[in-house]
């Protein structure tokens, strides 16, 4: 429809700087387009489709009527519009959707309602529905990435190693299920939310560690991914800030800042002992370590403001010789607290062994693996194999090491091991 | 929308609570029953007899056969099950939470299937 002749106020602005205003309106804010429609039109399908429709129409009718004051209230009421439209369509064939169509334009919209404060909840709603239980693990991922992070099914198949057909039948069957099981599309109950609450952060700190150390593989850092839960736990901590996605965040920057020093040049794994410290981003540190204290000061916080608060002990020592153990020790002993699991204990029983010798952390390790925990985590046996080397006792470090071998499915660690068994030959 | 949920116990840990156990346990039950009634959650439900009672029944090449006991052996036993009326499946998971074997067993909740009517 072609803007009257008569519009002395229409704007005729160049077609490319229009164009270059629509692409930057796209980067930073169909997300939350997004989120907005899928509320008003109850389908991530539909709403994807009217998202498309509405930018299109962006493009092609702003050079002529101008670029709107709220350019996102635009893009939500012209995609709704269209795919009320669309569905009205489509309803000549089937009755079902004439009936969907005349609920969804019967449901009145208050102008107010498209702008900025519905809009926040609007991702909230999202995240938390991407995140629902009722869908698998690896479902509520690849749906968030696709969803709330815009991640095609392409860059998150290649994120996590699978196969693209594989991904995209993970999405499809997870949005089959929120339509047929009636996962709603809301913020969970007060009732609900820790728990729901500790599934989104779970997710986005399984993304953050699929990017941070891939699984398996030739290199050992896979960076897109991470800056991706990080952007994730800063949504969070904009439209939510609870301690506990505070001290999420706080421990992805501050173990991301490390990721210069984490490798050498070769791709060689590099402790945290041996990293060059000048390397460290500083920056990130600095902002780490503010969100560790603000979470630690509203004594709510839990196990990711714990750990986080041992990063940044780490962050802090400007030598691995200046660490105050003894601290990370007293961090680890509340953390053990909140979270008793083995890897906690074993996290533990390091730094005993830091502040205390590796005899005090050799016997900790071991009643761990004398309980029947951890045995095909390979990290425990570096561990221990690290501890046995320290005391002289050669041959249990090379038992150790090798077991450690086996069990690690990434290049770089094994390199590293390896390395270690040659070490321990020498001499 | 209507889900069904369908409660799973081990059927053996059931049979060794004590009278005052299973009392309580019932009296819970009615509990939870009267609440749904009044919440209008309630469209329906049953205990059912234990799984010795259970007979399978299958057609295979035009031939009928009965066998003895469950289709399937499992770790739970299925005892009994509740039709709901729910908002959605938050909804649905709250009343399916509160009841009483979801405690000591499982409780599957599966949406009904609607056949769009012409």
């Amino acid at each position: 429809m072609r803007a009257s002749a008569t519009n002395v106020m229409a704007n005729d602005e160049p077609a490319d700087h229009v164009r270059a205003m629509v692409d930057t309106i796209y980067r930073a804010d169909s997300r939350r387009v997004l989120a907005t429609l899928i509320r008003l039109l109850g389908d991530f399908d539909i709403a994807e489709e009217a998202l498309h429709d509405a930018f299109t129409a962006a493009v092609e009718r702003w050079p002529q009527d101008g670029v709107p004051a709220n350019p996102r209230a635009w893009l939500v009421s012209t995609g709704r519009f269209k795919a009320i439209d669309g569905i009205r369509r489509r309803a000549r064939f089937d009755a079902s959707l004439a009936r969907l169509a005349e609920r969804l334009d019967a449901e009145s919209i208050d102008p107010a309602a498209l702008d900025d404060d519905g809009v926040e909840d609007d991702r909230l709603r999202l995240i938390f529905t991407c995140c629902h239980p009722a869908l698998p693990p690896d479902a509520q991922i690849a749906l968030t990435l696709r969803e709330v992070c815009g991640l095609t099914t392409e860059e998150i198949a290649h994120a996590f190693l699978a196969a693209p057909p594989t991904v995209a039948q993970r999405i499809v069957r997870a949005k089959s299920k929120i339509r047929d099981a009636g996962i709603p599309y809301q913020m969970p109950s007060r009732a609900d939310f820790p728990d729901r609450l500790d599934t989104v952060l779970r997710v986005v700190y399984l993304v953050f560690n699929e990017g941070y150390s891939a699984s398996s593989g030739a290199s050992l850092t896979r960076h897109d991914l991470s800056a991706e839960a990080i952007r994730l736990g800063r949504l969070l901590v904009e439209l939510l800030p609870e301690p506990e996605a505070i001290g999420l965040l706080a421990l992805m920057l501050l173990h991301e800042s490390r990721r210069a020093a984490r490798t050498s040049p070769t791709g060689e794994l590099i402790l945290l002992d041996d990293q060059d410290r000048s390397r460290w981003n500083r920056q990130m540190i600095a902002e780490g370590s503010a969100l560790v204290e603000r979470a630690l000061s509203s004594r709510r916080f839990g196990p990711y403001t714990l750990q986080a608060a041992v990063a940044a002990v780490h962050a802090e020592a400007a030598s691995p010789a200046v660490t105050d153990w003894a601290q990370i020790v007293g961090l680890y002993d509340v953390l053990l607290r909140a979270d008793p699991s083995p890897v906690v204990e074993l996290n533990r029983a390091a730094a005993m062994a830091m502040r205390d010798g590796p005899a005090a952390g050799l016997a900790l390790i071991d009643a761990i693996l004398a309980r029947g925990d951890l045995e095909d985590y390979h990290l425990v046996h570096s561990a221990r194999a690290d501890l046995c080397r320290r005391l002289g006792r050669m041959a249990e470090a090379r038992a150790s090491y090798e077991r450690a071998l086996v069990l690690t499915r990434q290049e770089p660690e094994r390199r590293f091991l390896e390395r270690r068994l040659g070490e321990l030959g020498a001499g | 929308m209507k889900y069904l949920c369908l409660i799973y116990d081990d059927e053996k840990k059931m049979g060794a609570m004590s009278k005052n156990e299973m009392d309580a346990f019932m009296g819970e039950y009615f509990s939870f029953t009267d609440g749904i009634r009044k919440s209008g959650h309630y469209l329906g439900g049953e205990a059912l007899q234990p799984i010795q009672t259970a007979t399978t029944v299958r057609i295979r090449n035009g031939k009928l056969s009965s066998t003895d006991g469950p289709f399937a052996e499992t770790k739970e036993q299925l005892g009994g099950f509740y039709l709901i009326e729910a908002r959605d499946l938050n909804d649905a998971i709250q009343v399916a939470a509160r009841i009483p074997s979801a405690r000591t067993g499982s409780v599957e909740v599966r949406p009904i299937m609607v056949f769009d009517q012409q």
